[in-house]
């Protein structure tokens, strides 16, 4: 007898909530939750089309960002996403994101300090908080909850809590959030 | 194609091996580790995209294994030399097993062998017993994630908690 394959569909277990990174109206029928590694180039390629989505469907979309480190073949991804978790803790998460997709091969503790600097932060400060780990915690809970909920590499997108196994161009995401919208 | 004879089932005895494990060649095998969960990850080969991905997340996520004293095996039939430039490139520090001379035996021994000349993409979730407790079958392009290991290894904890009652 030969065994089936199996492939299930993998469901957010852990649900939005105010302690989330949300970008877009917090009332949007459509939610995409990504889990994802700051110096992952496929994380890379599928930002500017995550942003066009929320720019074409404004009213339609919201983003979540979850941290989703994978730090033995991304020796700087831990850094990165402790960096922009003390910029959330100053109001600045979206601003540091994005600088950090648009600058991913310069995540270095050099290059690294020139964008918080860059972003309107203190180097300094920020660097001693993410020395003492203070943000590791908050970290770790974003990645054990995309294990669970079936996170298997990175970007991983949930839209309305169902895995997105698609493509990350924009045709592909449109679709899916317009199939999610119209649902 | 997947072995005809199927991936071992929950409730059977673990088949008892060892293989040379990357880095140092040492023999590694699930009857070293009894009184622990083992979880067996066989995957079809090194270097292969997909595969890199599947043994980087679990190494991301072995902290999490360990919480169930869990002990997190790779197996395919690549060579320790093959395995040890692998896990090096990938950051893995869990041991990668060779099932390469004779080649696959120990895959076929747990149905886990294909006959394109490969492991199959199989988990198994061997109890501190040495029993199977569960086990799964992807297709070789589908990285499985963590998430079924996570499941069975925490009813495991629960089964334990009760009959210790």
């Amino acid at each position: 007898m030969t065994t089936p394959l199996q492939v299930t569909t993998a469901r957010l277990r852990t649900p939005v909530t105010e302690h989330d990174h949300v970008r877009g109206p917090a009332d949007a029928p459509v939610t995409i939750v990504e889990y994802g590694d700051f110096q992952c180039r496929f994380c890379g390629a599928a930002y500017p089309n995550l942003t066009e989505v929320l720019r074409q469907r404004a009213d339609v979309v919201r983003l979540a960002y979850r941290h989703f480190p994978i730090a033995n073949i991304h020796p700087y991804a831990e850094s990165a996403a402790e960096t922009a978790e003390a910029a959330a803790a100053r109001g600045r998460f979206w601003e540091m994101y994005d600088w950090l997709f648009q600058h991913q091969d310069q995540l270095d503790p050099v290059h690294l300090s020139l964008g918080v600097e860059q972003i309107g932060l203190s180097p300094d400060e920020i660097a001693a908080e993410v020395g003492r780990q203070e943000y590791a915690d908050r970290v770790r809970q974003d990645f054990v909850g995309g294990i669970r909920s079936g996170v298997n590499g990175t970007p991983t997108l949930f839209v309305n809590g169902v895995r997105h196994d698609g493509g990350y161009d924009l045709a592909e995401l449109l679709t899916a959030v317009d199939a999610a919208a119209d649902a | 194609m997947s072995d005809p004879n199927g991936l071992i089932t929950p409730g059977r005895a673990a088949p008892g091996f060892t293989l040379p494990a990357a880095p140092d060649g040492r023999q590694v095998g699930p009857g070293q580790f009894r009184g622990r969960p083992v979880v067996l990850a066989f995957y079809p080969a090194d270097w292969s995209p997909v595969c890199g991905e599947q043994m980087a997340l679990y190494q991301a996520a072995l902290p999490e294994l360990e919480r169930y004293d869990a002990v997190l095996l790779g197996i395919s039939v690549d060579s320790v030399d093959s395995h040890r430039a692998f896990a090096e490139s990938q950051g893995i520090r869990f041991p990668l097993l060779a099932d390469f001379e004779p080649k696959g035996e120990v895959s076929r021994r747990y149905g886990a062998y294909a006959p394109r000349g490969q492991s199959d993409r199989a988990l198994v979730v061997i109890d501190p017993d040495g029993r199977v407790a569960w086990s799964h079958l992807s297709p070789p392009e589908v990285n499985p994630g963590v998430d079924g290991i996570l499941d069975a290894l925490e009813r495991l904890d629960a089964d334990r908690r009760v009959s210790a009652r």
